[in-house]
């Protein structure tokens, strides 16, 4: 538990940072010169990781095959979880990131009349694909703030996203969706003893920074209305680089600024990389085909060998009287 | 020393699943025994030339390491981060979902948490984070951050030599994350300064020198098979030819030397030797390249590289076309994934095609080689073989994915097809035990050794409970595997857990219900036990 106090203790700073940055008066630390380097060390950051895993060769082709081989011709492939071609490696991955296909595989083992059984186990991965795609769609919505005037797209996508018109203003149904994921989550690793032993204070901080962006985004929708004009005014002039200082966005708006802004600075240095990472794994991204197609490693070198010549000089006397054929006398 | 008494059967079962107290960088390694293997000794280290060479054990206080190990092992670990991709990357992005947790065969069957793969791989990232990442050198444990010290040195090895490299793990995780290539990193860094087991640098060194693991030299190979001849003639009358070190021959066969050496893998060569006399094909044995297997892959890649070697150079030197490989689990893993790229191209081969039956197996044109269940397959398809399935009728089968073939090849209908074809009884485990969700032998990677018992035992658990399931079920009396490892180990794994079940392989399997041309009346099994329905009325 001592993780998760270090982590709530981690959020209860950066409350605090931008209330009193606020009423120190501070308005344009928060609103603009945070941003903007908080922006810059994501976008940096995360290109810097993704070019540095990419510098590093893929010396070996090593794709983890969970399904039938292409062999003969008469036997039935799995052409999506062992891919042999570049299309079965796009489906794969595609059902990888998308639909999060291997965790869609996970079981529950638990020891039943003396014997481990292997009960189905797909609550991870619902609510793992609900907060994330949650988390997507609400990021893609924010355009309307970047935006004017605001794509039409956008406009849809919210629209659907309020179909049920529940409350005043609509409620979003993946705010709702988003928030489920993560109480999932976090209280699946702060309560079962297994996920408890192996969290980290990151893992924890993750998940608690997110609920915190969440919750000041629900908190302004619903009970304290900011000004949306001069939010969106704030968000217009950063993307046209002549930011001002807004008046009265009021202090849950600058929490939930600070927040998204740390999330934005630490992603480049946390596990949250597994968005870039998940691409570049090779035991997915990889076709099964290594031995119809050579694939070559580029810093192969010669190794020291035992020749059949080194072998044959030591055994010579032997395989003589064994009656084997010999390359020399 | 002797080995650790193990406890029985019901005493292993009784697991826990609770974390300790402590967390997990506060608990230390205990060498338990029973749960660790012998250190490689001197004289396999100097055959092979790998450093550190000495005499200890790992309960021993000193580890003899050299005095600037830890420089040692942080600049090898800088080299396999610019070298590995998958290293780097398997470092970084763990999101510790804990859906790998409960999938690893060695955690089910002990309840050890640094057995989850999760936390195995953590034993060697937190070292990561501490000297490779901006966070970690700063912020240190705040970020699971930890010093290189010797206690986590130890913890390595005895958790790096508690995994089989199986990959079940990398199945289930969201990102592809596989323990066995964070434990082939780990034993790597091991081996940098001397700490290895004994059970993989003998047969390494043996392998170096002889061409096999065994350490049998060339008369010995041409013995043990003409041995295995005369057993074919006593059981079928037919009198099979051992074709070796032939130049000019069409085909090499590359076989494990498990197959050749020992029970039960014997009945299985005795299987190829029937079956490549019946179709005739123009083959020979090399002694030379007398193992398929590859203890290099339980140490480094560039051992891999040096012992996976011979079999193009003898293929090149024989003249062959092409190589045809037997039932042996890591050795499709090497040849699969690592042989063309370490030591191809093979372009003094050809692309492999069968003289029996004409098929083309263009899965293996660049590679040249073709797994025996594959050829074998096919054989059956096109009507080559000529096979009465009711030989086998004693027998309830049931078949065992072996790891490698299974999750590093995808190698799972051409064993049933060939199964399907000579057996009238074949049933399979529960779903989530077999084809990409196989559960490990438990003593694969090198960790099959006596003084390692217990933790093989515990390891093979989950495996032979469905084995168990089975039996009860369908009076199963035969677990069928494609691998020499395993038919050694799930030997001795059923004898523990589920006793009246033997292992066999699928050419052992194919050979029983091969009617050969010329052939005796078969009274009996390869085995030199009675045909007919004896055996499934003892199981039952």
């Amino acid at each position: 538990m001592k993780n998760l106090g270090i982590s709530l203790f981690a959020i209860a700073v950066l409350v605090t940072v931008s209330v009193g940055a606020t009423s120190a008066g501070w308005s344009g630390l928060l609103t603009i010169v945070i941003p903007y380097a908080a922006l810059a060390v994501f976008l940096i950051g995360f290109v810097t990781r993704v070019f540095r895993w990419t510098k590093s060769p893929v010396p070996f082709r090593i794709p983890a095959t969970c399904g039938q081989q292409a062999s003969l011709p008469w036997i039935r492939r799995n052409p999506l979880d062992c891919p042999s071609s570049l299309a079965g490696v796009i489906g794969r991955m595609f059902m990888e990131v998308f639909l999060f296909r291997s965790l869609f595989r996970n079981t529950e083992m638990e020891i039943a009349g003396q014997r481990p059984v292997y009960g189905s186990a797909k609550w991870l991965w619902f609510f793992g694909l609900l907060f994330h795609w949650s988390l997507l769609i609400i990021v893609v919505r924010h355009l309307r703030f970047f935006l004017e005037p605001i794509a039409a797209w956008v406009n849809t996508l919210a629209a659907i996203d309020g179909f049920f018109e529940i409350g005043s203003p609509t409620l979003y149904l993946t705010d709702a969706a988003l928030l489920a994921g993560l109480t999932f989550l976090f209280f699946r690793r702060a309560v079962a003893p297994r996920l408890r032993y192996i969290s980290l204070v990151t893992d924890y901080f993750a998940l608690l920074l997110i609920m915190g962006v969440a919750t000041t985004g629900l908190l302004m929708r619903h009970f304290f209305p900011a000004d949306l004009l001069a939010v969106k005014n704030l968000a217009l002039g950063w993307v046209t680089f002549a930011p001002t200082i807004p008046k009265g966005v009021g202090p849950v708006f600058s929490i939930h600024l600070l927040f998204v802004c740390a999330l934005l600075a630490w992603f480049p240095f946390s596990k949250l990389m597994h968005m870039g990472g998940v691409f570049l794994s090779p035991t997915r991204n990889l076709a099964n085909d290594n031995r119809m197609n050579r694939h070559v490693n580029p810093w192969n070198a010669p190794v020291k060998v035992h020749t059949y010549e080194e072998y044959e000089d030591e055994f010579r006397d032997k395989m003589k009287l064994a009656g084997l054929p010999l390359e020399k006398e | 020393m002797a080995a650790a008494k193990i406890p029985k059967p019901e005493e292993l079962i009784a697991l826990r699943y609770e974390p300790p107290e402590t967390p997990w960088m506060e608990t230390p390694t205990v060498f338990r025994p029973g749960t660790w293997s012998y250190t490689g000794t001197p004289k396999s280290l100097a055959t092979l030339g790998l450093p550190n060479s000495r005499a200890w054990q790992p309960t021993d206080e000193d580890w003899k390491l050299p005095e600037n190990w830890k420089q040692i092992i942080l600049e090898g670990m800088a080299e396999r981060l610019e070298k590995y991709r998958s290293f780097r990357l398997f470092m970084d992005i763990c999101v510790r979902c804990g859906a790998c947790a409960d999938k690893c065969h060695f955690y089910i069957g002990s309840g050890d948490p640094k057995n989850m793969p999760v936390l195995r791989a953590e034993l060697l990232r937190s070292v990561y984070r501490r000297y490779f990442t901006q966070s970690g050198k700063r912020l240190g444990r705040l970020v699971g951050a930890r010093d290189l010290t010797i206690d986590v040195l130890k913890e390595w090895f005895y958790y790096f030599y508690q995994c089989t490299e199986c990959r079940r793990c990398s199945v289930f995780c969201p990102y592809g994350i596989d323990q066995a290539e964070i434990t082939m990193m780990g034993r790597e860094l091991l081996n940098l300064v001397g700490c290895n087991i004994n059970w993989v640098t003998e047969p390494m060194a043996n392998c170096f020198r002889t061409g096999n693991h065994l350490g049998i030299q060339p008369g010995g190979v041409k013995d043990m098979l003409e041995f295995l001849a005369d057993d074919v003639a006593d059981r079928t009358g037919v009198k099979v030819d051992v074709p070796l070190n032939r130049k000019g021959a069409e085909i090499l066969v590359v076989v494990p030397s498990g197959d050749y050496f020992a029970d039960p893998g014997t009945y299985t060569c005795m299987g190829y030797l029937m079956l490549l006399h019946e179709i005739g094909l123009d083959f020979t044995f090399s002694t030379y390249a007398s193992e398929g297997g590859n203890f290099g892959l339980f140490t480094s890649h560039e051992m891999i590289k040096r012992l996976n070697a011979k079999i193009y150079a003898e293929a090149k030197r024989l003249g062959v076309k092409w190589i045809l490989g037997g039932e042996c689990g890591h050795m499709w893993r090497v040849i699969n994934q690592y042989m063309d790229t370490m030591n191809g191209p093979a372009d003094f081969l050809e692309e492999p095609v069968s003289p029996i039956t004409g098929t083309r197996f263009d899965n293996s044109r660049s590679t040249k080689m073709v797994h025996i269940a594959e050829f074998t397959a096919d054989l059956i398809r096109n009507g080559k073989l000529k096979l009465d399935p009711s030989r086998n009728d004693a027998y309830r089968v049931t078949f065992h994915d072996s790891c490698n073939p299974a999750r590093a090849m995808g190698l799972f209908e051409e064993p049933r097809y060939i199964i399907n074809n000579v057996c009238n009884h074949f049933h399979e485990m529960a779903e989530d035990t077999i084809r990409e969700k196989t559960l490990c032998c438990g003593s694969g990677a090198g960790l099959g050794n006596e003084e390692n018992e217990e933790m093989r035992m515990r390891g093979g658990m989950p495996r032979a409970m469905a084995v168990k399931q089975v039996k009860e079920k369908y009076g199963v009396n035969r677990l069928a595997c494609m691998c020499a490892i395993d038919r050694a180990a799930l030997t001795a794994l059923m004898d523990y857990w589920v006793p009246g079940v033997a292992v066999v392989g699928v050419h052992e399997l194919l050979a029983n219900a091969l009617v050969m041309k010329g052939e005796k009346e078969r009274t009996t099994d390869l085995r030199g036990e009675p045909l007919g329905g004896m055996a499934v009325d003892e199981a039952l």
